[in-house]
């Protein structure tokens, strides 16, 4: 028998030989999954066919443990709220309506584990898969955003992991010519072996033009084009390759290559521009990214979500790696490859855009009738199936849930007891040491890694609470786009902590002058056969789901990453929310920085209460975790977005800073170092000068109006009912932030403290 | 008044330089990097981004582009041409321009709004600056150390052939504060930072990087 023969197991084969026993629990399938596929094919499966059921019924693709619980954002959702929605869950990414004929798609994914094993490679191709989701729906990508979690600062494994994370988010994005336009930078002890990478990408069409991933049409061509399919990112299904093997690696001649992917962000920049050449054109019928699962995916999602069955020749794809089996050609998830279906007659036109760009494209496989998804390798079958078993129709599981019976200890150690700084010394002595803290101070060391100016779009970016991006030319239409979650929040309550992430978020939005429009989201939990983590993940979907009805904002889209844990020991629950807003013109945005204006006024939104649990405050100075989260109030997060946007559009407003982590201080030293102007404070009489600098009461927004807007402005609020309070005004001449009876500090000292902290401990 | 921008593989910041020329009321006429042929513009931009990947040396590939052969001819009979970033590193590969980018000296990526002084006011693309003039743009790039031998650092300084520095602090470790140079006639200009991302204060810094491409109109009527 030659190599080649025994590497063939055919679906023949496979039927004569029930009792050979599959390596299905290496490659993470259980007992009872594995007798579920042979159910479904009335044999055992072949080795090709077993890989693509494992990839695609694992967690990461299959959903099976939160599925249960995401259908509730459906269930939760109104017509009313999806009134600008074109597209939602289950497509590549959401898709909303901004008006002027602009469509918006935007979406977060989670490379967190390959991030950790190869720090530079993992975020660099998690930028890549999630640049193509937003292509595979016709969009031009148009800027990315980066929520990264990190174990402590000052720990030697994340000076390993943070700088080769930021330098791969930078090389990739960079080199694609996408602007990074935010995200966030957050240390935490329980992420030091488990850092989160989410990608956001945002991209934009004509709402003419979107695509939608399938595969109808018997007769079409399947093209796929990009990269050559190699070895790399093949993740458990080398067990498949080590069996063949025997383990023999010098038989084969080849080295095994790590499962974490390689990216190749060139290619994937050609790549943008040939589909978006192929688009304009209009001769693409369907169009799916390859990404986790590779060509087993793509193949079973298009002709799952077609009307049709499926012919594939594996020996037609352009490989770079010799003596590959089909299981690998199957699971390989070589970077920068796109699939589409194009009918007959086009095929021709579209080689030769593809040419135009020197992209390899090549026919391999044609729609058919019938409802299999047949894929053949040397002349031989090696995979017969139904494809929504593989893509749609994967286990489901009901994970056991339970309350942590811990938890009712961490909510009863309040922050109440922890000593106060009272004294003025004590307070500027605190000023400094929180805008310094990691969590805190400048994130520049990381956004000057990022190029944010690329295309001439971008009108905010860091250090602003959002980043905002013209979307027309013409018009001046743009989007702003937040990412937010407060880990420590949800671990108090993950129901609240997840009101408060999306209220954060739409705040976020709210203070550049954007009207909230959709919300996505990546949910970063540990292990779901943990009772406690399935407790925490249900209780933040229900939360956020909740919060989404109170705002009127539909959920389009989601990704869900399970797992996150050291040992027996999870993450904070980081269930990140991101947040699309419109802005019809955004030569109305308001920057965080004070001072366009002289002799502004500093009004501070909302309500202060003493809610110190779960703060940063708590965390830094005394590492103190426990009490319960600051209370939410959706209604007035509302309102206070409606009274941000009318003043922006009335002209109102110069200026506004959302106050979230490190309270009314941090917003104040912010807005002075950005705006790189001084300002006169007086704290309302009678108020507890530690509780207005430091709390996180939620629903609060730091503005700057100026003085001949201020009666209008004001007048504005108390009609609506929002509560406001004047605490003091620009001063440009000062050059220091000056809170009366509290302290002074000179804007160079501010800034010293601020910016000094990520260069020291990672320069 | 046409201005020609090149797009290889890889360019980014091409629709960026083709909005600075509009700004400038002259028309931007797309060039592709295999085309024999300037498409009878009057100046040329070779904009910033990863020609080719850049994964050899930056630019070493773009030189040998075939239009890049047409804007070598073209630069060698006097027309304008503006290299900015990766379109800078590929005229100095291309040998029109001396000296050649590395690495910066901090090693990472930088982008930042960064000060230049305008040392040079008389190039083709610098007339409407006042000399000595200090402009506000961003600086975007990991190899954007210049470097070239003392004879030619000091050739360049003593024809006044610096026609940016960098003001306040050196970004990249470039020699003597290099931003940007020019060609023996001032014709061909060169520099790392990025002007064309400074023409609205709405999406840059400040809008001081138009004047570049207002310089280049008066050059082209000039001439």
């Amino acid at each position: 028998m030659t190599t080649t023969e025994h590497l063939a197991d055919t679906v023949e084969h496979a039927a004569a030989t029930p009792d050979t026993a599959q390596p299905f629990r290496e490659l993470g399938l259980k007992d009872d999954e594995y007798a579920r596929i042979r159910e479904i094919l009335g044999r055992r499966p072949t080795d090709a066919e077993l890989a693509m059921y494992s990839v695609m019924w694992s967690e990461h693709c299959s959903y099976k443990s939160s599925k249960v619980h995401l259908k509730y954002f459906g269930e939760t959702t109104t017509d009313e709220m999806r009134e600008h929605m074109l597209a939602g869950i289950g497509e590549n990414a959401g898709v909303v309506d901004i008006g002027d004929g602009w469509a918006v798609t935007f979406k977060v994914e989670s490379h967190n584990h390959p991030s950790y094993v190869e720090p530079y490679q993992g975020a660099a191709t998690g930028v890549g898969g999630i640049v193509r989701d937003i292509l595979a729906m016709g969009a031009r990508p148009l800027a990315v955003m980066d929520p990264l979690r990190f174990g402590p600062a000052d720990a030697p494994d994340t000076r390993r992991v943070l700088p080769g994370i930021v330098a791969g988010v930078g090389g990739y994005g960079n080199c694609l010519g996408l602007p990074n336009i935010g995200g966030e930078v957050v240390f935490d002890a329980t992420y030091a072996g488990n850092p989160l990478v989410n990608a956001l990408c945002v991209g934009a069409m004509r709402v003419e033009d979107l695509h939608l991933a399938h595969a109808s049409g018997t007769g079409n061509k399947i093209i796929l084009f990009g990269a050559r399919t190699g070895l790399d990112g093949i993740g458990g299904v080398s067990v498949l390759a080590s069996e063949t093997f025997s383990g023999d690696e010098s038989a084969g001649k080849r080295k095994k290559l790590p499962s974490v992917q390689v990216g190749d962000p060139f290619t994937e920049k050609v790549l943008i521009e040939c589909c978006l050449e192929l688009f304009q054109s209009g001769i693409v019928v369907g169009i799916q990214d390859l990404g986790g699962a590779g060509l087993s995916c793509a193949t079973a999602e298009l002709a799952s979500a077609g009307d049709g069955g499926m012919h594939v020749d594996l020996d037609l794809v352009p490989l770079r790696a010799e003596g590959m089996t089909p299981a690998e050609v199957l699971s390989s998830e070589s970077q920068e490859r796109m699939c589409a279906v194009v009918e007959p007659s086009n095929v021709d036109a579209f080689m030769e855009v593809c040419a135009k760009w020197d992209v390899i494209a090549t026919v391999i496989g044609e729609v058919t009738d019938g409802e299999r998804l047949v894929i053949d390798w040397h002349g031989q079958t090696v995979v017969d199936v139904p494809p929504r078993t593989v893509a749609h129709e994967g286990p489901v599981y009901h994970r056991p849930i339970e309350r942590p019976a811990d938890q009712d200890a961490l909510i009863a150690n309040t922050p109440d007891a922890l000593a106060r700084p009272s004294t003025s010394d004590e307070l500027r002595e605190t000023i400094l040491k929180m805008i310094a803290s990691p969590n805190l101070c400048s994130r520049g060391w990381v956004t000057e890694q990022y190029d944010r100016y690329v295309r001439g779009n971008t009108v905010l970016a860091q250090p602003n609470d959002t980043g905002v991006l013209r979307i027309d030319e013409e018009t001046g239409r743009g989007i702003a786009l937040a990412t937010d979650c407060n880990g420590r929040y949800c671990k108090l309550d993950p129901y609240v902590g997840a009101k408060l992430a999306l209220a954060e978020a739409y705040r976020n939005v709210a203070v550049s002058g954007a009207a909230p429009l959709a919300v996505t989201n990546c949910l970063n939990f540990g292990s779901p056969e943990d009772p406690a983590v399935m407790w925490q993940f249900e209780q933040a979907v229900r939360g956020l789901a909740d919060g989404c009805v109170e705002l009127g904002l539909p959920v389009t889209g989601g990704n869900v990453s399970f797992y996150n844990q050291t040992g027996s020991t999870a993450i904070l629950p980081t269930p990140v929310v991101g947040v699309l807003g419109v802005i019809d013109d955004v030569r109305r945005r308001l920057p965080s920085g004070i001072g366009a204006e002289a002799g502004e006024t500093l009004l501070l939104l909302g309500e202060t209460r003493d809610e110190f649990g779960g703060s940063e405050w708590a965390h830094v100075v005394h590492g103190h975790l426990g009490g319960q989260p600051p209370a939410v109030d959706l209604a007035r997060e509302k309102l206070l977005g409606e009274v941000l946007a009318a003043g922006s559009r009335d002209g109102m407003l110069s200026a506004a800073h959302d106050l979230s982590e490190g309270g009314l201080a941090q917003a104040l030293v912010e807005s002075c170092l950005h705006g790189e102007t001084g300002a006169r404070v007086v704290l309302p009489s009678g108020a507890d000068p530690f509780v207005m600098l430091f709390s996180e009461s939620a629903g609060r927004v730091l503005v700057a109006v100026p003085r001949s807007e201020e009666l209008r402005f004001t007048d504005m609020c108390t009609v609506r009912g929002l509560p406001w309070t004047k605490i003091g005004v620009v001063d440009p001449d000062a050059a220091a932030l000056d809170i009366q009876d509290v302290a002074s500090i000179g804007l160079d000292e501010l800034r010293t403290a601020w910016s000094g902290t990520l260069p020291a401990l990672f320069d | 008044m046409k201005i020609g921008v090149i797009t290889f593989p890889g360019t980014l910041d091409d629709v960026d330089a083709a909005r600075a020329a509009r700004y400038a009321e002259a028309e931007a006429v797309p060039l592709w990097h295999a085309d024999h042929d300037l498409r009878g513009v009057d100046a040329v931009i070779v904009p910033g981004g990863f020609s080719y990947g850049d994964y050899l040396r930056c630019g070493a590939i773009a030189k040998f582009a075939p239009v890049m052969t047409e804007v070598i001819d073209a630069a060698k009979r006097g027309m304008p041409v503006l290299g900015i970033c990766n379109g800078f590193q590929i005229l100095c590969e291309a040998g029109l321009l001396p000296g050649a980018l590395l690495r910066n000296a901090g090693l990472h990526f930088v982008c930042r709004d960064q000060w230049l002084r305008v040392e040079n006011a008389g190039t083709a693309w610098t007339t409407r600056y006042e000399p000595d003039a200090e402009i506000l743009v961003p600086l975007k790039s990991g190899e954007g150390r210049y470097v070239a031998d003392q004879s030619t650092v000091d050739e360049l300084e003593a024809e006044g052939r610096v026609v940016f520095r960098y003001v306040g602090n050196n970004p990249n470790g470039s020699r003597n504060d290099i931003a940007g140079v020019t060609d023996a006639r001032g014709r061909v200009v060169g520099l790392m930072p990025h002007p064309e991302h400074a023409i609205d204060a709405l999406t840059g810094p400040t809008d001081d990087g138009l004047g570049m491409f207002l310089s280049v109109l008066d050059a082209v009527v000039k001439a």
